[in-house]
């Protein structure tokens, strides 16, 4: 049995931090994308594996700190 | 006042004679009450009966979003220090319950924070009214003043925060009592307590808390008397639009909207109702049948609200109001999240170039995307609400719609508006 547990992580953003500078749309399309005034509309389903990476630095990289990343229980994932 | 109240029902919050001029006094007050025993210190036994009293009487919120009271105390109970909020702030354009309750039955709403102080055991107390010519604190001040020398009293302070319509959003006020600023914050988890300092802070409604000295005396099983034994008890609904006796009316929980309509002097044949507030749903007449009621008015997509009821009367035209509320709205959002700011106004503008037919074809299309990507993205509920009150319009005057988007407006849109905004922020569409 391994002990290895893998990550997954959900993006939430602060709509009242965010100024719409879209970093992290550029980082993680798989996720976020934009509305009409650049705004980002986010997909609350974790993401794991290489993608946690870029979500990482979506939250480090906003200007804004309004991207916050919430740790998901992955107990047997994949 | 803004909106006249040419009535005002007696029941259990308001006293005998409803509004027959005199000024609330603590002897009127004990003679229609009787009277109240909070304890002064710590007293468990009296807090836990309270806390089961009130969560057998299955009393829920009355500022809109109708959660149990005694489940809101959880957290603040365990805090050490903890302070209460009165939310006098009533928003809602079309809302007068609280108004007229603070001023007809100040010591019901000063007895009720006290209670409420008493049971999660915060040692301050604050009444915030909305700073509004409309709010007169005078009952108010002279009940907390007689109050204060009675056993169990609290320090209770009164504060006037600006008026506007998220301003009484709890974070917002909270933030307001704060910092002086009244936005909403991005509460992710709504589980951990606002706090003032280094108190955790518990929100009411005046009407919860009023309900609260009621309960205090009477209990649990006289409180489900009246109403549904699934929504028990009674409520303050204000009812305006086409009826001839405009006012605040309390009603049985499960009292039909037509009844409740009936009480105000509508008369008999309406185009429809709106319901809940600004930030609330549409209901057709055909509906009118619906009980008052948390249950069934969800059947219908509506909530029960602030307790606003508004009736719109043949020839007026809903997709014409609906604008023009969107429009005050859009007014109304607290400058912070993106997609409100820009999102509101984008939808005012559809919607009036509906109202006035003359719109580009696919404006309902336009409409219904502009909701999809404004919904659930502010911090608060504020462009839900907007979201909301537009998809029942759309619902409920769909045909006529149709007809508004094919540049055939009806005659009713250039009417007068039906709906009240509070002086000074009147929305400019078609008057």
């Amino acid at each position: 049995m391994t002990t290895e547990r893998p990550v997954a992580v959900r993006l939430r953003v602060d709509p009242v931090a965010c100024d719409a500078y879209g970093y992290c749309a550029e980082l993680l399309p798989e996720r976020v994308t934009l509305d009409q005034w650049g705004y980002p509309i986010v997909d609350g389903r974790p993401v794991d594996g290489a993608l946690v990476a870029l979500a990482t630095r979506a939250a480090t990289e906003c200007p804004r700190r309004a991207v916050h990343l919430e740790t998901v229980a992955t107990r047997d994932r994949g | 006042m803004t909106m006249l109240m040419s009535t005002v029902t007696p029941g259990r919050l308001l006293p005998a004679g409803g509004d027959d001029g005199r000024p609330a006094s603590l002897t009127r007050h004990w003679a229609t009450h009787g009277p109240l025993a909070i304890p002064t210190g710590d007293d468990p036994k009296w807090r836990a009966a309270m806390v089961r009293a009130v969560g057998e009487s299955g009393l829920v919120g009355r500022g809109g979003a109708g959660y149990p009271t005694a489940a809101k105390w959880g957290a603040s109970i365990k805090a050490r220090r903890s302070m209460v909020v009165v939310n006098v702030m009533e928003g809602e354009p079309a809302s007068a319950k609280d108004r007229v309750l603070v001023h007809h039955a100040p010591h019901l709403v000063v007895e009720g924070a006290t209670v409420l102080a008493a049971v999660i055991g915060a040692s301050e107390i604050v009444i915030c009214v909305a700073d509004h010519h409309d709010m007169d604190i005078g009952p108010l001040k002279a009940a907390v003043a007689e109050l204060g020398r009675s056993r169990g009293s609290r320090p209770i302070s009164i504060e006037r925060p600006p008026a506007g319509y998220v301003n009484g959003e709890e974070s917002a006020l909270v933030g307001w009592l704060r910092t002086s600023q009244a936005r909403p914050a991005w509460r992710p988890d709504k589980s951990v307590p606002l706090e003032v300092g280094r108190r955790s802070v518990l929100v009411h409604n005046t009407e919860t808390v009023a309900q609260l000295a009621l309960i205090a005396r009477h209990g649990a099983t006289w409180y489900r008397q009246v109403g549904l034994a699934d929504a028990p008890g009674s409520t303050l609904v204000t009812v305006t639009g086409a009826v001839a006796s405009p006012g605040v009316f309390e009603v049985e929980l499960g009292m039909s909207l037509s009844d409740i309509l009936w009480r105000a002097g509508a008369g008999r044949s309406l185009s429809a109702v709106l319901l809940g507030g600004y930030g609330g749903t549409w209901i057709d007449a055909s509906r009118l049948d619906t009980p008052f009621a948390p249950g069934h008015l969800a059947s219908l997509g509506a909530t029960v609200g602030a307790g606003v009821v508004v009736a719109l009367p043949p020839g007026s035209c809903g997709v014409a109001e609906t604008a023009r509320v969107v429009r005050y709205m859009a007014g109304e959002n607290a400058g912070q999240c993106g997609p409100c700011v820009n999102g509101l106004p984008a939808l005012a503008d559809a919607m009036e170039q509906l109202a006035d037919g003359r719109a580009a074809p696919q404006v309902l299309d336009t409409i219904e995307h502009l909701a999809g990507t404004i919904e659930g993205r502010g911090a608060c509920r504020h462009p839900d609400g907007v979201v909301h009150l537009v998809r029942s319009a759309l619902r409920v005057f769909g045909a006529d719609a149709i007809e508004h988007a094919s540049g055939r407006p009806c005659s009713g849109h250039r009417r007068q508006s039906l709906l009240a905004f509070p002086q000074g922020r009147r929305a400019g569409h078609g008057s």
